[in-house]
C-alpha cells in the first residue's frame, strides 16, 4: 500500500518539474495506418501532463500550440484503432508522426510503443471472430459462432445446446468471460451450453490454453473471452437491429442494441435480443421436441476517459430448450433398440411447444467495476460481479411429476477483483492481481429425485502476476505465475448402499453427520492449492512473419460433478457417479505457431501438446441392475493423458474478386495409463472456402463453404452389457463413431447505405445446402437422430 | 489509493464473514417421489388351489443393490390364474401406491409380458384403456403341461398404442423384470 502512494507521490513531483518551463513550443505530424500508411482523420492526441488534445483533419494532420518544454507521453487514439503511448521531447522534437494499428479495433487497452503484437497474449494461441462473423452467428449460440475457428470445436446435444472445446477440452476446461466476469453456470455438465448471448458481445477471441493467467489457472482448455464493442470518444447516438429468420425451425430471432454517449464521457447501451424455434428437422424426418426460446437483454452504462472510467452492467439471459424426445430413454434396453434402428423412436408432428424433456436456464449478471489511469505509472482496476444461475430439467415423469423440475439448482456467485498494469516502462509491461469468490449452490428439494448436485459452498481466492518483455524489435518475451485457493463445503446424503459400494466407510467414515433412514448425511468439505504459470516467446518480423512459442502449466481443482455426482441420467441411461477422492488435474501444454501474413497470401501452422497428470474423465466402469432394468455405470477417474494436435489455416487472393480459405484441424487424444483413446476428441476437419467480392456490386459477396469431417477413429472400446429383454449379452455400441460427412454451404451479402450513417446489410445463408444425412460423433444425440437438414437463413441488419 | 484499500478489506472482510456462517440448519432429505421399488403380481387360480406371487424389490432404487427376486412357489398344469400386477413406492412412508397413477394415466401406460418360449403357459390382457388398447394391470395366465422357463414384465411409458408388442412399441421402459418360474 505505502509503496503505492510513494510511487504516486514521485509521478507528482515529477509533474510538478516539468510545469516549470516555457511554454510556446509547436509539435505537428500526421496519423496514419501501420499498414498502409493512409491518413486517419478523427483521431485524438492527448497529452495529459498538461490536459491538452488536438485531433486530425482529414488529411491525418494534427498541430499543438503553447506547448511547455519537458518529457512528455502523447496518447494517439482513434475510434477504429487500439490507442498507442509515444514519448515524446519538447522542443527537440517538433514534427511527428504516428503510425496506429488501424484493423483491430480494441477496447480501452492501451498498449505501449513497440509492443506491435495486438492479441491478449504475447505468446499464446488465440484467435478472433470477425466482426462479420459474430454479426452473421447472431441466431446461433455460442459454441456455433466460434466453431468456425481453427482448434475450435464443440460437444452438442442436438443443435441447440452447444458446449464450446478448445483443443479437444470442453466443460470446466474452458473459461467464458462474459465482458469481464468469469461465467459460473454450471458449466460441469455435458449438456450445459454457456447461457450468454453472443449478440451481447462485441468480439470474440479464443486463446486456446492457460496461457492468459489472469482469467484463471484452470483453463486447460482454454479461455473464450467475449466483450463489449469500442465506444467512440464523441457525443453520439448509435444502434443496431439484425433480423434472422430460419427455415429449419420455422422460426428466428431478433437483436437490438442502442448506444448513446454524452459530452462528458458518460455512455449507455441497452441491447435485448429473443429467438424462438419451433421443431428442427433432419432430412428425413422432424426431430420431435427440439424447440427453443431464448430471451436475453443486458443495460450497461458508465462513464469512461482516458485517466478514469466506471462502469456498470447488468444483463439477464433465459432460456428454455427442447431436448429431442425420442432421447430420453428407460433403460439399456431402450438404448439399444435406439441405437440398433437407426431412427428415433418418436416422431411427431412439427409444433413450436416446448415439451418434456426440456431445460430452463436462467442467468442474472451484474456488475460494477472502475479504472483509473496513473501517469507515467500504469492502470488500476476493480470489479465486483455478481451472478445467479438457475437451472430446471424437466424429464418425461407421470402425472403431477410431469410439471415438477427433476433438477433444480440454483447457484450464487460473488466475485471481486483488482489489478494493475504497470505498462509505463519501453520495455516491460507487469500485469498482478487479486480475485476472491464466494459460491453457494442450492438444490431445490421439492423436485422429488434425489439432488445430483449437493447444497454446498466454496470460497476461492487467486492471485496472479504476469510480465512481458521486449527483447528488441522483434523479439519479445512473457511469463506469469499464479495461485489459487479453493475450498468446497458440501451437505450431501448418500444411500447408505451406495456410500459402502464406494468404498468411503473407512477412508470418510469421520465426515457422516447422522443416518436419516437409507441415507447417511454427510458434510465433505475439501481444500484445494493450485499453481500455474506460462512463458513463451514471440517474434515478428514487418508484421508479416510471427512465430510463437508457449509453455503453460495449469493446474484445476475438481468441480462438483467429479466429486459428487450420483445418480441417474435419463438423457444417456447412465448412472453417474463422482468421487470424493478425486484430487486436482495437472496439465503441461507446449504450444508453437508459425505464421505469415501477406498482401497475397498466408499461413498460420500451430502444432501443440497437452500432457495431463490426474486427468478427470468419466468413463463407463459396470453395470448396475434396478427394476428398471440394466443401466452402464459410468464413473470418473483419474489417469494421465496425452493430446497431440495440430491446426493450419491459409489464405489466397487469387485476384481482386477472388479469395480462398483453407483450415484443418487434427487433435489426437490418448489415455496413457490404459494405453486407450480417450473419449469425445474431436474427428479430422477440413473446412475450405471460395469467396467472391465485388466491392462496385454494393459490397456484393458470396462464399461457398465446404464442411468435411472424418469418421473418429480412436475411440475406447465398446462395452458388453446383459440385455433383460433378449436375456443375453449384447455389445452396446456406445462409442461407436459415425461415419465421415462432408456439409456444404453458402453465404452471400449486400450492402446498401442507408442516408448519411445508416447501412443495411442483407444476407443469405444456406447450411447443409445438399441436405446430406449425417450424425456428427460430438453429438450426443447422435445414437437417436440425424443431425439437421438444410436450413436457409435470412438475415436483414440496419445500422442507424 | 484508498478505494483500493478498502476494497482489499472488504473482500478479505467478505471471505471470513461467509466462511463463518457454519450454523444453517442441514438440507432436508429427500425420498424419490417417482421411483417404483417393488413389483408384485399376484395368480390366484381359478376354482381355488395355492396363489402363486412373484416378487421384484430394490428398496435403493437406482442405488447399488440390484433388486430382491422372489417367487412363491410352482404353478399347477392346466390351470388359469387371474392375475394382478401391483407397483408400490416402498422408501415413503407408508408406502406409494403407484399402480393407481398408472391406471389414471392409462392410455400412456402398456405393460409387456414376455414368456419364454420352455414354458408351456400364456399371458392375456384382462384390462384395457379408454380407447381399447391393453393395459395390463390385470391379466389372465393359461398353463398347460410341466415345464420351466421365464416370464418377463415390461411396463412402457407413452408406447405407441396400438402395437403389435415390445418390438414396435416404442416409448421408454419404466420397470422391466424377470422371473424364473416353474410349472408342475
Amino acid at each position: 500500500m505505502y509503496l503505492r502512494y510513494f510511487i504516486a507521490l514521485c509521478a507528482l513531483f515529477t509533474g510538478f518539474q516539468a510545469s516549470s518551463q516555457e511554454c510556446n513550443h509547436t509539435l505537428s505530424g500526421k496519423v496514419m495506418d501501420f499498414h498502409d500508411k493512409t491518413p486517419l482523420a478523427g483521431a485524438t492526441l492527448y497529452i495529459a501532463k498538461m490536459g491538452t488534445y488536438a485531433y486530425t483533419d482529414l488529411n491525418g494532420a494534427y498541430s499543438f500550440e503553447n506547448l511547455c518544454a519537458g518529457t512528455y507521453e502523447i496518447e494517439v487514439m482513434h475510434p477504429e484503432c487500439r490507442t498507442l503511448i509515444f514519448p515524446i521531447n519538447i522542443p527537440e522534437t517538433k514534427k511527428e508522426d504516428f503510425l496506429l494499428e488501424h484493423h483491430l479495433e480494441e477496447l480501452d487497452e492501451v498498449r505501449v510503443i513497440g509492443s506491435i503484437y495486438s492479441g491478449k497474449t504475447n505468446s499464446g494461441l488465440e484467435n478472433r471472430l470477425s466482426e462479420e462473423a459474430l454479426l452473421q452467428n447472431s441466431g446461433n449460440s455460442l459454441g456455433d459462432a466460434i466453431k468456425g475457428l481453427r482448434g475450435v470445436s464443440s460437444l452438442n446435444t442436438g443443435s441447440n445446446i452447444v458446449k464450446p472445446a478448445i483443443h479437444g477440452l470442453n466443460g470446466s476446461r474452458v473459461l467464458v468471460l462474459n465482458d469481464g466476469v468469469r461465467m459460473q453456470d454450471m458449466e460441469w455438465g455435458d449438456e450445459h451450453a454457456p447461457n450468454v448471448d453472443v449478440n451481447a458481445a462485441g468480439s470474440v477471441t479464443v486463446i486456446k490454453g492457460a496461457s492468459a493467467l489472469q482469467y484463471g489457472g484452470d483453463a486447460i482448455g482454454g479461455v473464450i473471452l467475449m466483450e463489449q464493442a469500442y465506444l467512440p470518444a464523441q457525443d453520439t447516438l448509435y444502434g443496431k437491429t439484425v433480423l434472422n429468420g430460419f427455415s429449419n425451425g420455422r422460426g428466428g430471432n431478433i437483436s437490438t442494441d442502442l448506444t448513446k454517449i454524452f459530452q462528458d464521457d458518460w455512455f449507455i447501451r441497452l441491447q435485448g435480443s429473443f429467438k424462438r424455434l419451433g421443431d428442427q428437422e433432419s432430412p428425413d424426418y422432424i426431430l420431435s421436441n427440439t424447440g427453443i426460446s431464448e430471451t436475453a437483454s443486458s443495460l450497461e452504462f458508465g462513464k469512461r476517459t482516458l485517466n478514469w472510467g466506471i462502469q456498470g452492467r447488468y444483463s439477464f439471459y433465459d432460456a428454455e430448450i427442447a431436448i429431442l424426445r425420442a432421447s430420453h430413454i428407460g433403460n439399456i434396453d431402450d438404448l439399444i433398440r435406439s441405437i440398433n434402428s437407426g431412427e428415433p423412436q418418436i416422431i411427431r408432428p412439427f409444433t413450436y411447444d416446448l415439451q418434456n424433456p426440456r431445460q430452463d436456464v436462467r442467468h442474472h449478471l451484474a456488475k460494477i467495476s472502475a479504472y483509473k489511469r496513473f501517469q507515467g505509472l500504469g492502470k488500476w482496476s476493480a470489479q465486483y460481479d455478481f451472478q445467479q444461475n438457475r437451472r430446471k430439467e424437466y424429464d418425461v415423469r407421470r402425472g403431477e411429476l410431469n410439471d415438477q423440475a427433476s433438477l433444480d439448482l440454483e447457484l450464487t456467485t460473488h466475485s471481486v477483483s483488482t489489478d494493475f498494469k504497470w505498462d509505463a516502462a519501453e520495455k516491460i509491461d507487469l500485469h498482478t492481481g487479486l480475485v476472491g469468490r464466494y459460491q453457494e449452490n442450492f438444490p431445490n428439494p421439492a423436485t422429488g429425485v434425489r439432488r445430483l448436485i449437493p447444497d454446498y459452498k466454496r470460497w476461492e481466492l487467486g492471485a496472479f502476476v504476469t510480465g512481458e518483455y521486449n527483447l528488441t524489435a522483434n523479439w519479445s518475451l512473457d511469463a506469469g505465475f499464479r495461485y489459487d485457493f479453493s475450498k468446497i463445503d458440501a451437505l450431501k446424503y448418500y444411500q447408505t448402499t451406495r456410500w459402502e459400494e464406494r468404498g468411503y466407510e473407512d477412508e470418510f467414515s469421520d465426515i457422516i453427520i447422522e443416518e436419516v433412514g437409507s441415507q447417511l448425511l454427510t458434510n465433505p468439505v475439501f481444500t484445494f492449492e493450485n499453481f500455474s504459470g506460462t512463458s513463451g516467446i514471440h517474434y515478428n518480423r514487418d508484421n508479416t512473419t510471427f512465430l510463437r512459442f508457449n509453455y503453460a502449466l495449469s493446474q484445476r481443482a475438481p468441480n462438483p460433478s467429479e466429486l459428487f455426482s450420483d445418480g441417474l441420467h435419463h438423457s444417456a441411461a447412465r448412472i453417474e457417479l463422482g468421487d470424493l477422492r478425486i484430487k486436482s488435474e495437472t496439465s503441461h501444454k507446449f504450444s508453437a505457431s508459425f505464421e505469415r501474413r501477406l498482401q497475397k497470401w498466408g499461413f498460420t501452422l500451430e502444432p501443440y501438446a497437452n500432457f495431463l497428470s490426474d486427468f478427470i474423465l468419466l468413463e463407463p466402469t459396470g453395470l448396475e441392475f434396478t427394476i428398471r432394468g440394466a443401466f452402464p455405470v459410468w464413473s470418473y477417474r483419474q489417469t494421465n493423458a496425452r493430446l497431440l494436435g495440430f491446426d493450419a489455416s491459409a489464405y489466397v487472393n487469387w485476384h481482386t474478386n477472388w479469395r480462398t480459405e483453407h483450415q484443418m484441424s487434427l487433435v489426437k487424444g490418448k489415455d496413457m495409463s490404459q494405453d486407450l483413446a480417450l473419449i469425445n476428441i474431436p474427428p479430422v476437419s477440413f473446412r475450405n472456402q471460395v469467396d467472391f467480392l465485388k466491392k462496385e456490386w454494393h459490397d456484393f459477396e458470396v462464399s461457398f463453404i465446404s464442411d468435411l469431417v472424418l469418421r473418429q477413429n480412436e475411440v475406447p472400446p465398446n462395452i458388453t452389457v446383459f440385455s433383460p429383454e433378449q436375456q443375453q449379452d449384447v455389445l452396446l455400441e456406445i462409442n461407436t463413431p459415425p461415419p465421415a460427412y462432408h456439409l456444404v454451404g453458402l453465404s452471400s451479402s449486400l450492402d446498401f447505405s442507408l442516408g448519411t450513417s445508416g447501412r443495411l446489410t442483407t444476407s443469405l445463408i444456406v447450411n447443409n445446402l445438399l441436405n446430406t444425412t449425417f450424425r456428427d460423433y460430438l453429438n450426443r444425440q447422435r445414437f437417436f437422430a440425424d443431425g439437421m437438414g438444410r436450413n436457409i437463413q435470412l438475415q436483414i441488419i440496419v445500422h442507424y | 489509493m484508498k478505494p483500493f484499500k478498502s476494497f482489499i478489506l472488504f473482500s478479505f472482510g467478505m471471505l471470513t464473514f461467509t466462511a463463518c456462517s457454519d450454523d444453517e440448519p442441514a438440507p432436508e432429505p429427500i425420498n424419490e417421489e417417482e421411483i417404483i421399488t417393488t413389483f408384485t403380481a399376484t395368480f390366484v387360480p381359478q376354482g381355488g388351489g395355492t396363489t402363486i406371487t412373484l416378487q421384484s424389490r430394490d428398496l435403493d432404487g437406482d442405488g447399488p443393490n440390484p433388486p430382491e427376486v422372489t417367487v412363491s412357489g410352482d404353478f399347477a398344469e392346466n390351470a388359469i390364474y387371474d392375475g394382478t400386477i401391483v407397483l408400490l413406492n416402498e422408501t415413503e412412508t407408508p408406502a406409494e401406491d403407484i399402480t393407481t397413477e398408472v391406471e389414471e394415466e392409462d392410455e400412456e401406460h402398456q405393460f409387456f409380458y414376455t414368456v419364454g418360449s420352455s414354458l408351456n403357459a400364456n399371458l392375456e390382457y384382462a384390462n384395457f384403456d379408454g380407447n381399447g388398447n391393453p393395459l395390463g394391470t390385470a391379466f389372465t395366465m393359461t398353463t398347460t403341461t410341466a415345464s420351466s422357463g421365464t416370464i418377463a414384465f415390461t411396463l412402457r411409458h407413452e408406447p405407441l398404442k396400438p402395437n403389435s408388442g415390445l418390438a414396435d412399441a416404442g416409448g421408454e421402459t419404466d420397470l422391466a423384470v424377470t422371473f424364473s418360474v416353474n410349472i408342475q
